[in-house]
């Protein structure tokens, strides 16, 4: 046999495996033929192709390990039970960027579903190699690498400090600062992941002076960008009260503002969320919300939009007037009692209306000018109509109540005065 | 003795007689003693109802005269109790006065500025406007830039589809579809139609090869050393049909390494890098940098007086030099000329002629 006839068995092989591992990859994108591909036993032998020689069989493979894994945890599951995952951490380190991008997507579908799959991630040692990607030139597999460390982060508070300890985080806060847009997106959503936990995650996210980066990316006009930074940085704030004062004076206030009149619902959202957590916690935080003119930005957007969307601006009313009665009556003199009452009468859901309750009676608690001006708007009789009803939840029912008798208590006393006074 | 015996005779009754005589005032007897009774009775209750009617008159001035002395005495106390409370709600009423004062002066001046408290709602309420009316501009912006850029994505697919429909353009002859001799005025598509431009068929980008330097040209010696390209070539390629020479003598010969002749092989300031290396070899030979001096130290502070041909200004003599005015002004840089000696050729044909004549065996 001539030499070339030998060649040309190999190069048959090959095409056939490259044909086979194509398809595999392209059934995998369609819901409806993973079954059978599972059934027919697909994981082994894309496990073997991952070992290929030839680069394109193994990114193919891995891409297609990627889509598999993607779709369910049972397939996750199997993923991480073929052993396949040792291999491509070491794959890893070594290979060219198809690889490694499609090695990352791998690591980010088996990552995704469950704490327990993300653990076994953790265990092989991919979080090192997948730190290393991160300082790789190329932003899809800096996006890759991000992506997968956000996916695995999102479920406890240890795999984050587990991601914490690999030193992820300085790397993500270069990454934000890259100028692809979608690697902006993946690290800032990783950054949030990480600190959603506890404190001292947060805080170990602060130290890497991520919130200056954050506050500064605020003024970007893409809203996906927008609404992964916000939620970042109200996930810092919401621990403490150094952490919010931190993020206060990375110079949020009035940039902030201005995302509340987004398009976007959810950018709406995670800026008043993130204003919420800011207010929250002691009464000069709120103090300097109502002096940048929040209150009005707050509650124009409670009035612009419909639903859950509301919900957090609700919240930020409620917390900035519980602090104290020059605060509620800054929010009363902000038009805040009329949008709140509309609020409550025409969201259907019971838990916005819960909120919008304790909002109103949060207001009024203070003292009988307050109570008047919350019995003004006419929401007494909503309050008791909402209290009677039987079809509103135990919640709803225990916050109105409340709230139905305090006003009541604090409008009989205003009135009073108002007869004895002449 | 009659008489006795009458009254033996009467004595038997005297008995009876005694006994019924008396017993005839018997009813009567009775009788009087119970008027007797009665009277007496009455009497005795007169008497002792008179009697208690004086006891009770005195009693009742006795009664009297202790119920006066102690109604004095409590009328005293409550007097005093009077008296008490009255003085207390007057220095109740103007303590409330002082408090009242006071702590209306405690809280106006110390705790809560009413006058603040106004201002601060005004100025938020202030802020709260400019804020609103600062974000309705905002948003107002943002619409119309949005409006913009719709419109000229608009404006940009009809400028595209009118270069497409280039051909659809109305000739002198022949009227377009969009210039129907029927219409009044022709379709704005025609004008568009007019304004575009025609598209040509997108020419293949040229990719920027990077230029290679000599030197890579050079590492890449091997018979085998394929140029590397992003795209791996495809597997499946099909076998050309006709007379094709063998791929190895076709690679051989399209991939035949450089061999640049000397003069190109050699850097130009090939002398001046030679003797700086001379210079390198010769100091790596120096156990010392210094300047070898003489030992005693009679000369030193003797000044090196040099020979008349290094004391002059004009350099070293070399007679093409002398007399050549310089001016220093009108140089384009600093440096100077540059000694080049160029690589002669007799040596660059060696061992690459095709006839063998001359070699030695």
């Amino acid at each position: 046999m001539s030499q070339r006839q030998v060649l040309q068995v190999f190069e048959q092989y090959q095409k056939a495996r490259t044909q086979f591992v194509q398809m595999v990859a392209e059934l995998a994108t369609r819901p409806q033929n993973i079954e059978t591909l599972q059934n027919a036993g697909v994981m082994s032998l894309l496990r073997t192709l991952l070992l290929d020689v030839v680069p394109t069989i193994q990114q193919t493979a891995a891409l297609a390990l990627g889509r598999l894994a993607n779709y369910n945890d049972d397939l996750a599951e199997a993923v991480v039970k073929c052993d396949i995952l040792p291999q491509l951490v070491y794959s890893l380190a070594e290979q060219n960027r198809f690889y490694k991008k499609a090695a990352a997507f791998v690591l980010r579908a088996v990552g995704k579903h469950s704490p327990q799959l993300a653990q076994a991630i953790v265990d092989c040692g991919a979080l090192d190699t997948l730190v290393i990607c991160l300082e790789d030139f190329d932003p899809g597999v800096k996006e890759a690498a991000a992506w997968a460390l956000r996916y695995i982060a999102r479920h406890n508070a240890e795999l984050s400090q587990a991601v914490v300890d690999a030193g992820a985080v300085p790397l993500l806060v270069l990454c934000i600062q890259e100028p692809e847009i979608a690697l902006k997106r993946i690290a800032a959503s990783a950054l949030s992941d990480i600190a959603k936990h506890s404190p001292e995650l947060a805080q170990t996210v602060v130290d890497a002076g991520a919130v200056a980066h954050l506050a500064q990316m605020i003024l970007n006009p893409d809203a996906k960008l927008k609404h992964q930074i916000l939620s970042a940085l109200s996930q810092v704030s919401k621990h403490s009260v150094d952490l919010a004062e931190m993020v206060v004076e990375a110079e949020i206030f009035p940039v902030v503002l201005t995302c509340l009149k987004d398009k976007d619902e959810y950018v709406k959202k995670n800026a008043s969320t993130l204003i919420r957590e800011i207010a929250k916690h002691t009464p000069e935080l709120s103090q300097l919300v109502v002096n940048a003119g929040g209150v009005a930005a707050v509650i124009d957007c409670i009035g612009s939009c419909k639903g859950n969307t509301r919900l957090p601006g609700i919240m930020m009313l409620g917390y900035v007037a519980a602090h104290s009665e020059n605060l509620a009556m800054a929010v009363i003199i902000s038009k805040g009692v009329p949008q709140l009452s509309v609020c409550l009468s025409e969201e259907p859901e019971d838990h916005i209306k819960a909120a919008a309750a304790w909002a109103l009676g949060q207001i009024g608690r203070h003292t009988p000018e307050h109570a008047r001006a919350v019995a003004v708007t006419n929401t007494l009789p909503v309050l008791l109509s909402l209290y009677m009803s039987t079809e509103s939840s135990e919640d709803l029912q225990v916050k109105t109540g409340v709230q139905w008798h305090n006003q009541l208590i604090e409008a009989l006393n205003s009135w009073a005065q108002v007869i004895l006074l002449p | 003795m009659a008489t006795l015996a009458r009254l033996q005779a009467r004595s038997s009754t005297v008995g009876n007689q005694y006994y019924f005589r008396n017993s005839v005032v018997d009813p009567f007897r009775k009788k009087e003693n119970d008027a007797a009774v009665k009277i007496q009775s009455w009497f005795r209750g007169c008497q002792v109802r008179a009697y208690i009617r004086h006891l009770n008159r005195i009693v009742t001035i006795i009664q009297k005269w202790w119920r006066s002395f102690l109604g004095r005495k409590q009328y005293q106390l409550t007097v005093q109790v009077a008296y008490y409370t009255m003085m207390m709600n007057l220095y109740n009423a103007m303590a409330v006065r002082i408090q009242r004062r006071w702590r209306g002066y405690r809280v106006r001046k110390y705790l809560f500025n009413y006058y603040y408290l106004k201002e601060y709602l005004k100025v938020v309420s202030e802020t709260n406007d400019a804020i609103r009316k600062a974000l309705e501009e905002f948003a107002e912006m943002k619409e119309r830039e949005e409006k913009k850029a719709n419109l000229e994505r608009e404006e940009k697919k009809r400028d595209y589809e009118a270069r497409k429909m280039h051909y659809l353009l109305s000739t002198k002859q022949i009227p377009g579809i969009y210039n129907s001799p029927f219409r009044k005025e022709p379709d704005p598509w025609e004008l568009q139609l007019q304004k575009a431009k025609p598209l040509t068929h997108r020419r293949p980008k040229v990719k920027q090869k990077d230029s290679t330097s000599l030197t890579d040209w050079l590492a890449c010696t091997s018979t085998r050393s394929f140029p590397r390209s992003e795209i791996l070539p495809p597997i499946n390629r099909k076998q050309c049909q006709g007379p094709f020479r063998d791929i190895t003598e076709v690679l051989e010969q399209r991939y035949r390494p450089l061999e640049p002749t000397l003069r190109v092989a050699e850097p130009i300031d090939e002398l001046k890098l030679a003797r700086e290396e001379l210079r390198r070899e010769e100091w790596l030979q120096n156990v010392n940098d210094n300047m070898f001096l003489p030992f005693s130290s009679y000369h030193k502070n003797e000044k090196y007086i040099p020979s008349m041909h290094l004391s002059s200004k004009y350099g070293p003599v070399s007679c093409k030099e002398q007399f050549r005015s310089e001016n220093p002004k009108k140089w384009i840089c600093d440096k100077d000329f540059q000694t080049v000696l160029p690589s002669f050729e007799l040596f660059s044909k060696y061992g690459k002629l095709y006839s063998k004549a001359g070699q030695i065996v």
